[in-house]
């Protein structure tokens, strides 16, 4: 048994581009969901959507800048789509809607009609999207070690990936605080609690939600790239299961605060690691074999959260008063 | 009546200067100065100015008491509005008048259809047909939003309070100019910290007012029944309107608070609102309403000064059943009545 891996496996956890990703994502969630109020059970569509805008458009040639925007262009076309239809009506419709529409996403991306494009089930490798990503890092080629980690510098689940990833968590971060902290989240909230007391106050509430549903969505398109960057584009690694770790981690976190899904994603991600690596080091392979450590593991951190979600419903830093008035 | 005319035309005047009119009041400017207010005079004195009131008086007086009649000033003009829920006619009004500065009650016994006139009114709702014009400008088929830009903001009858906002953000949502609503102005906050400032102060000259001010800071989930009708109340003030509708402002107020909140709607009208409001309690209707219309199976079945209107057999009918004072245990009766429809 060796302590020193099993920390520095779980701790590597906390700065690896798939939990930035999933910050990103839950940070988007948190402005639909914790800002808004609004029920998007399909946050793994912008996020594949995201991943495809940028990996078909960096396959065709395009610069790294016009494949973020073309990325981005999706997920708005997206939201609008979704929004249209849906938003004025009640929050479970859209849960409904968003749900259906990430799958279909999914098993437009995996048909074999659309091979040429998607790659189909198997999906667009790696070196087919990431090398424009990778040679405009300014580090030099090599691995660096800092602190316990040993990674690459610039290639797949690279330090250069790590850095872009938090920079961008960072940065969303920050501008989450700003909005929540603003007259625009207020009304936000406004209609989170009850829309047609806002409309009663002469705000265009369907014009807001849709704005709450494309920035959601476009954070979700950015941690979508975040999340194929150091792997590849597989349309059945962006699936439902996604969405749930996003609500989850979310709600570990604290729904409605700025910090909460970062934290939520930091939480999450280690503690399944840290649980996988002591039982793959401590039970013989005999009594638990490696396939079953893996399923495992979700159901300590399931039960974990079930324990969280009933002794501290608010999440990690929610706010406790605020739930009292709950519905 | 000529006096009525030299009123007007003052008024006029002064909208076109935009200054002072005979009254000392500024019009289209209400509430500036609210919290300068006791919330009531004492004995023997009046703070609040009763020239508004006494214009309205002073019109109504002439105004014949029968439904869908007409008024020498009215802000909302109602035609010909139905509302149909499958086979039940909800609301079936021909014409309909609210006075301008004038405190009108709206009352009748309950499935009248007051709500849902108030819901088509405000554009929460869309009516079969009909159509009405507030301020002169028409306004069937609009969003409920317009409607409130507009000037015609409503309060409802199960109170809306955002519970997990602070009493301070329920009233700041109410404020109509604020640029930091705006998506990506909302992230420069030199282009909105200067409004927010001035809404907050207007918003606590508000709540002081209306006896919120202490609980500025606590979520508006906290509050008791009364406090959420007042804090609506206020909300909806901050919008400035020109028509406030409240749908039973007193239903789940407690008897101090009443008295206060009486004060509030007569200070309402004397700084330039007109106010429209639902209410089954007869003793405030007959306290503050300088009209009353009364409806009965979506229809308005009277109106009328609030002391003679009760006395109105249309409203007797209404209230108790057209056949209130027959004893049914009295056979004779019935046998009059057979002989009646007969």
């Amino acid at each position: 048994m060796d302590f020193v891996t099993i920390i520095s496996n779980a701790l590597g956890e906390l700065i690896a581009p798939t939990t930035a990703a999933y910050a990103l994502a839950a940070i988007g969630l948190n402005i639909h969901f914790g800002m808004t109020g609004l029920m998007n059970m399909g946050q793994a569509g912008f996020m594949l959507l995201g991943a495809y805008g940028f990996a078909i458009s960096q396959s065709m040639g395009a610069n790294l800048f016009a494949s973020v925007c073309c990325a981005l262009a999706l997920a708005v076309i997206y939201a609008l789509l979704l929004g249209i239809p849906t938003l004025k009506l009640g929050p479970d419709y859209l849960a409904m809607v968003t749900l259906a529409a990430a799958e279909i996403v999914r098993i437009v991306g995996r048909s074999t009609a659309m091979t040429d494009v998607t790659g189909g089930s198997a999906g667009i490798s790696p070196q087919d999207f990431t090398t424009q990503f990778e040679s405009a890092s300014p580090l030099p080629d090599g691995a660096t070690t800092f602190l316990l980690w040993t990674y690459s510098n610039n290639i797949a689940n690279s330090w250069w990936v790590r850095i872009v990833g938090w920079v961008l968590v960072a940065i969303a971060a920050l501008l989450c605080w700003r909005w929540f902290h603003s007259p625009w989240g207020r009304v936000l909230k406004g209609i989170r609690e009850d829309e047609n007391a806002v409309r009663s106050l002469g705000k265009k509430v369907t014009v807001y939600k849709m704005q709450s549903l494309i920035l959601g969505g476009v954070f979700g398109a950015l941690a979508g790239i975040l999340f194929v960057l150091p792997r590849s584009v597989q349309p059945d690694s962006l699936g439902r299961q996604v969405t749930f770790y996003t609500w989850t981690l979310l709600l570990l976190g604290g729904a409605a605060t700025v910090l909460g899904p970062i934290l939520g994603s930091c939480v999450l991600w280690v503690l399944l690691t840290f649980v996988k690596e002591v039982m793959r080091n401590t039970v013989p392979e005999t009594f638990i074999s490696s396939n079953q450590v893996e399923a495992l593991g979700w159901v300590i951190v399931g039960v974990a959260l079930m324990c969280l979600v009933i002794f501290r419903p608010q999440g990690l830093l929610g706010d406790r008063k605020e739930l009292a008035f709950h519905a | 009546m000529r006096e009525h005319t030299t009123d007007k035309s003052a008024r006029q005047t002064a909208r076109q200067t935009g200054g002072v009119d005979a009254y000392g009041v500024q019009p289209g400017v209400p509430f500036q100065d609210l919290s300068r207010w006791a919330t009531k005079a004492p004995e023997g004195e009046q703070l609040i100015s009763t020239a508004y009131g006494d214009k309205v008086q002073k019109d109504l007086a002439f105004v014949e008491h029968k439904p869908g009649v007409h008024k020498p000033d009215p802000i909302l003009v109602a035609d010909n509005v139905t509302r149909r829920f499958g086979g039940i006619t909800a609301v079936d009004v021909d014409h309909f008048e609210i006075e301008r500065h004038g405190i009108t009650a709206l009352i009748g016994p309950n499935g009248a259809g007051k709500t849902t006139f108030f819901n088509l009114m405000t554009g929460f709702d869309t009516p079969n047909t009909g159509r009405w014009t507030f301020d002169g400008q028409d306004m069937a088929h609009m969003k409920p939003e317009r409607v409130a830009r507009m000037g015609m903001v409503r309060t409802f009858q199960l109170t809306k309070v955002m519970s997990r906002l602070t009493v301070l953000d329920n009233m700041l949502l109410g404020a109509p100019v604020q640029p930091g609503e705006g998506m990506f102005r909302s992230l420069v906050p030199p282009l909105w910290r200067k409004q927010e400032k001035a809404n907050i102060e207007k918003a606590e000259a508000l709540l002081e007012r209306f006896l919120l001010i202490k609980k500025k800071d606590d979520y508006a989930g906290s509050l008791s029944g009364g406090q959420r009708k007042l804090l609506e109340m206020a909300r909806a003030l901050m919008r400035d309107p020109k028509l406030v509708m409240l749908d039973e402002p007193m239903a789940g107020v407690n008897p101090a608070l009443k008295q206060s909140l009486l004060d509030h709607i007569v200070s309402l009208r004397e700084e330039g609102t007109t106010v429209l409001f639902v209410e089954h309690d007869i003793n405030m209707v007959r306290h503050i309403a300088d009209w009353v219309t009364v409806m009965a199976e979506g229809r308005i079945v009277a109106e009328g000064q609030p002391k003679s209107v009760m006395d109105d057999p249309a409203v007797v009918d209404a209230y108790l059943g057209a056949h209130a004072d027959i004893d049914l245990g009295d056979d004779s009766v019935l046998e009059m009545t057979e002989s009646e429809e007969a």
